[in-house]
C-alpha cells in the first residue's frame, strides 16, 4: 500500500539501480493508488534511501527514469523536504528536537551531550568512526516528552543528557 | 485521559478513553470497544444526512481554524461527475501539539473510522493520510490498521458489505512543517515541493490532482463516530455555555508544568482548571509567566490572561489569543521571554517555503534582529523594526506562516517589553555570542 519505513542502508560505490525485483515490483503496486506517477515520488525517494542511506544524484536520475520526471524538477523536490539525505550520513542518523517546547526542557544541554558521546565535531557532521551523525531538528510533535529524538526510525522520549551514554550503546 | 497520567475528575473522556490501552490497536479489540458501529450506521445513511448531522453536532476543525466540519463538506459537489478526494492531516508539526500522535498510536481504527464515515459523506472513494515522516511510531500502527481494516472488509471495494468502494492510502511526508498547511499538502501528496497555494480555487473546487478534495484533520475525524452513534444532540450537549464551540477538545500541553500531556476536555472549560488541577500547576517554587495556547503560531498570552480565560473557541480570543490547535506551551518565571521569541521566529525562517518575498525575507530578518537584542548589540529602533517588519508579514502572503511568525513577536513586544529593554540597557547579560 505505501513505502515502508526502514533502517539506514549502505552507502557508496557506484549506483547500483534500485528499482529493481522486489522494489521494483512494490514501486509498481504503490501506481495503482495514485492517479499519477509524479505523486509516487516521495514514497520512491523513502525507498531510495531506505536501501541506499541516501539520495544520490545518480539514484535521481534512476527516480526520474522510472517516474517519467526529469532529475532537475526530482532535485527540486529531494531539496525541499530536510529528512531526505543529498549526502552519506553516520550508520545512525540522530535528530534531536530543540523547538521552543523542548528548548524551555533543556533540548541544548541534551544536543551538548550527543555531540560530546558520539564524538560529532559539530551538527551535521559524521562521527569519526562513522558510526553517527547528529542534527537538530524542529518540533518532532512529542512536545509533552522532551526531550524526543530520533535514531534512525527510533522514536525515543525523555531523553536528558544523563541517559544519553546507554542510549547510544544500543546502537552498534 | 491525561495520557500519560491518569485521568483527571475534571477531564470529558471520549476520544482519548483508550490511550494507553494497546489491546485498542487491532480490529477486533476496537470492534470490542464499540468500534465501526458508526461506520455500520453511516454506511446505511445518505450523503446529506450525514452531512446534516455533523453540522448540527456543531464539530469544528480540530486542526487549528476551527471551520465548520459539516458545512466543509456541505462545499463539496453533490453529483459526483469527477472523482472525490478526502485527506486527513496527520501532519501535526505546530510546536506545542502532539494529540494526533496520540489518537493514530492509541486508537487507528478511529481515525480509519472517521475518514471511511467522512469519504462517504463527501462522495470520496479514496482517502489519504498523510503522516508526517518523523511519526515512525503511528506510521506503523497506522500501516497495521489498514491492513487489518481491508482484511476484515471495513476498506476496501464494498466496505461492510455495502457496495460501496472506500480505500485509505497512508502517504509519508519527509520532513517540512509547512506541508501541514492543506493546500501544500495537496501539492505533497502530488509528488511536488510542499508550496502552498493560492485560494481560490478552494480544495473541494479543485483540490488533490485538480479533483474535489475536503482536507480533515485526525481529531476532526476521530470525532465523528462519536457524533453518528451517539447523535449530534449528545455532541452539542458538551459545552459549557459558549453553543459555538461544541464538544470535547484535545489539549496538549508542554514546558513548565509538573504534568505535561494530553487533557481532554468539554468546550468551556477555564484554563485555570487545565493549567493548575489537570496539568499540576508549575515546578514547584515558580510561577507561570506565559502561555502560549494553541501551538507556537498565537499570540502569547500573560499568566493573567490565561488564568482569566475560558478555553473554548471564543474565551480564548476573547482573551487576546487564538485556540488554534489547543498546543498549549506553558513558560514559568525562569524563562528568557526574549531568547523564547528568537527560537520561535528561528523555526519559521527554518519552515518558510520562501515562495513570498514578506515571509521569506520578513522570517530571516526577523531572526537576525532578535539575535542582535540577544547578543547585546540590540538598539532602541529595533522594536520598531520588529513590529513593522510583522505589520508587513500580516495578512499579505498566500498561506499564514508568516502571520505566525509575527504573533508571538508582536504580543511578545507588546507584554514582555521590559525584557527586551533589558537587554538594550546592558543589564541583561548577552544570551548568545556576536555573529
Amino acid at each position: 500500500m505505501s513505502a515502508a519505513v526502514g533502517g539506514n542502508g549502505t552507502h557508496g560505490g557506484p549506483h547500483e539501480p534500485v528499482f529493481v525485483g522486489e522494489r521494483r515490483a512494490s514501486l509498481e503496486r504503490l501506481f495503482g493508488s495514485y492517479p499519477t506517477k509524479q505523486a509516487c515520488l516521495l514514497p520512491a525517494l523513502w525507498m531510495v534511501q531506505d536501501a541506499r542511506g541516501w539520495i544520490s544524484e545518480p539514484a535521481i536520475e534512476e527516480v526520474a527514469g522510472v517516474l517519467d520526471l526529469t532529475p532537475a524538477y526530482v532535485k527540486g523536490v529531494v531539496t525541499f523536504y530536510t529528512m531526505y539525505h543529498t549526502h552519506p550520513v553516520g550508520r545512525h542518523f540522530i535528530q534531536v528536537c530543540t523547538t521552543s517546547p523542548c528548548n524551555i526542557c533543556g533540548a541544548e544541554d541534551v544536543v551538548r551531550a550527543l555531540l560530546e558521546k558520539t564524538g560529532c565535531r559539530e551538527l551535521g557532521a559524521t562521527s569519526p568512526d562513522g558510526r553517527f551523525t547528529v542534527i537538530e531538528v524542529e518540533c518532532l510533535g512529542a512536545c509533552g516528552f522532551p526531550t524526543p529524538i530520533l535514531i534512525d526510525d527510533d522514536f525515543i522520549e525523555d531523553v536528558t543528557p544523563e541517559k544519553v551514554p546507554a542510549i547510544l550503546q544500543r546502537y552498534a | 485521559m491525561g495520557y500519560p497520567h491518569p485521568s483527571h475528575p475534571k477531564e470529558t473522556v471520549v476520544l482519548s478513553k483508550s490511550f494507553g490501552d494497546a489491546g485498542a490497536r487491532s480490529f477486533d479489540g476496537w470492534v470490542e470497544r464499540g468500534g465501526y458501529e458508526g461506520l455500520r450506521k453511516a454506511l446505511g445513511m445518505s450523503r446529506e444526512a450525514l452531512v446534516e448531522e455533523v453540522k448540527a453536532s456543531g464539530l469544528r476543525g480540530r486542526g487549528g481554524a476551527g471551520f465548520p466540519t459539516g458545512l466543509k463538506w456541505s462545499f463539496m459537489p453533490k453529483d459526483v461527475v469527477k472523482p472525490h478526494y478526502l485527506v486527513c492531516n496527520a501532519d501535526e508539526s505546530e510546536p506545542g501539539t502532539f494529540k494526533d500522535r496520540e489518537i493514530m498510536r492509541w486508537t487507528p481504527h478511529a481515525l480509519i473510522e472517521g475518514c471511511a464515515i467522512a469519504a462517504h459523506a463527501i462522495g470520496a472513494e479514496r482517502c489519504y493520510i498523510y503522516i508526517r515522516g518523523e511519526f515512525t511510531e503511528p506510521w506503523r500502527v497506522m500501516s497495521a490498521a489498514v491492513a487489518d481494516a481491508y482484511a476484515k472488509g471495513a476498506l476496501g471495494a464494498s466496505a461492510f458489505g455495502s457496495g460501496r468502494r472506500i480505500d485509505i492510502v497512508l502517504h509519508r511526508g519527509a520532513g517540512a512543517y509547512i506541508c501541514g498547511e492543506e493546500t501544500a499538502m495537496l501539492n505533497s501528496i502530488e509528488g511536488r515541493r510542499g508550496n502552498p497555494r493560492i485560494k481560490p480555487p478552494f480544495p473541494a473546487v479543485a483540490g488533490v490532482f485538480g479533483m474535489p478534495t475536503t482536507v480533515n484533520n485526525v481529531e476532526t475525524l476521530a470525532a465523528v463516530p462519536h457524533i453518528i452513534v451517539r447523535g449530534a444532540e449528545w455532541y452539542k450537549s458538551l459545552c459549557l455555555g459558549n453553543p459555538k464551540s461544541t464538544g470535547t477538545k484535545l489539549i496538549s500541553i508542554c514546558g513548565h508544568v509538573q504534568r505535561p500531556g494530553n487533557y481532554e476536555v468539554t468546550m468551556g472549560t477555564p484554563v485555570r482548571d487545565i493549567l493548575y488541577d489537570m496539568a499540576g500547576g508549575p515546578r514547584p517554587g515558580r510561577t507561570f509567566k506565559a502561555i502560549i495556547p494553541g501551538g507556537s503560531s498565537v499570540p502569547i498570552m500573560t499568566r493573567e490572561e490565561a488564568e482569566e480565560a475560558l478555553f473554548d473557541y471564543e474565551g480564548i480570543v476573547a482573551k487576546g489569543s487564538m485556540l488554534g490547535s489547543a498546543g498549549m506551551i506553558v513558560m514559568d518565571d525562569t524563562t528568557d521571554m526574549v531568547y523564547q521569541i528568537w527560537r520561535l521566529a528561528r523555526f519559521y525562517a527554518h519552515e518558510s517555503c520562501a515562495q513570498c518575498t514578506q515571509c521569506r525575507e520578513g522570517t530571516a530578518w526577523t531572526t537576525k534582529i532578535l539575535e542582535r537584542i540577544l547578543s547585546g548589540r540590540g538598539k532602541e529602533e529595533d522594536f520598531q523594526l520588529l513590529l513593522d517588519l510583522s505589520e508587513q508579514m500580516t495578512g499579505k502572503t498566500i498561506c499564514v506562516l508568516s502571520d505566525s511568525c509575527a504573533a508571538p513577536v508582536v504580543s511578545g513586544i507588546r507584554k514582555f517589553r521590559g525584557e527586551f529593554e533589558a537587554y538594550l540597557a546592558g543589564t541583561h547579560d548577552p544570551a548568545m555570542a556576536a555573529v
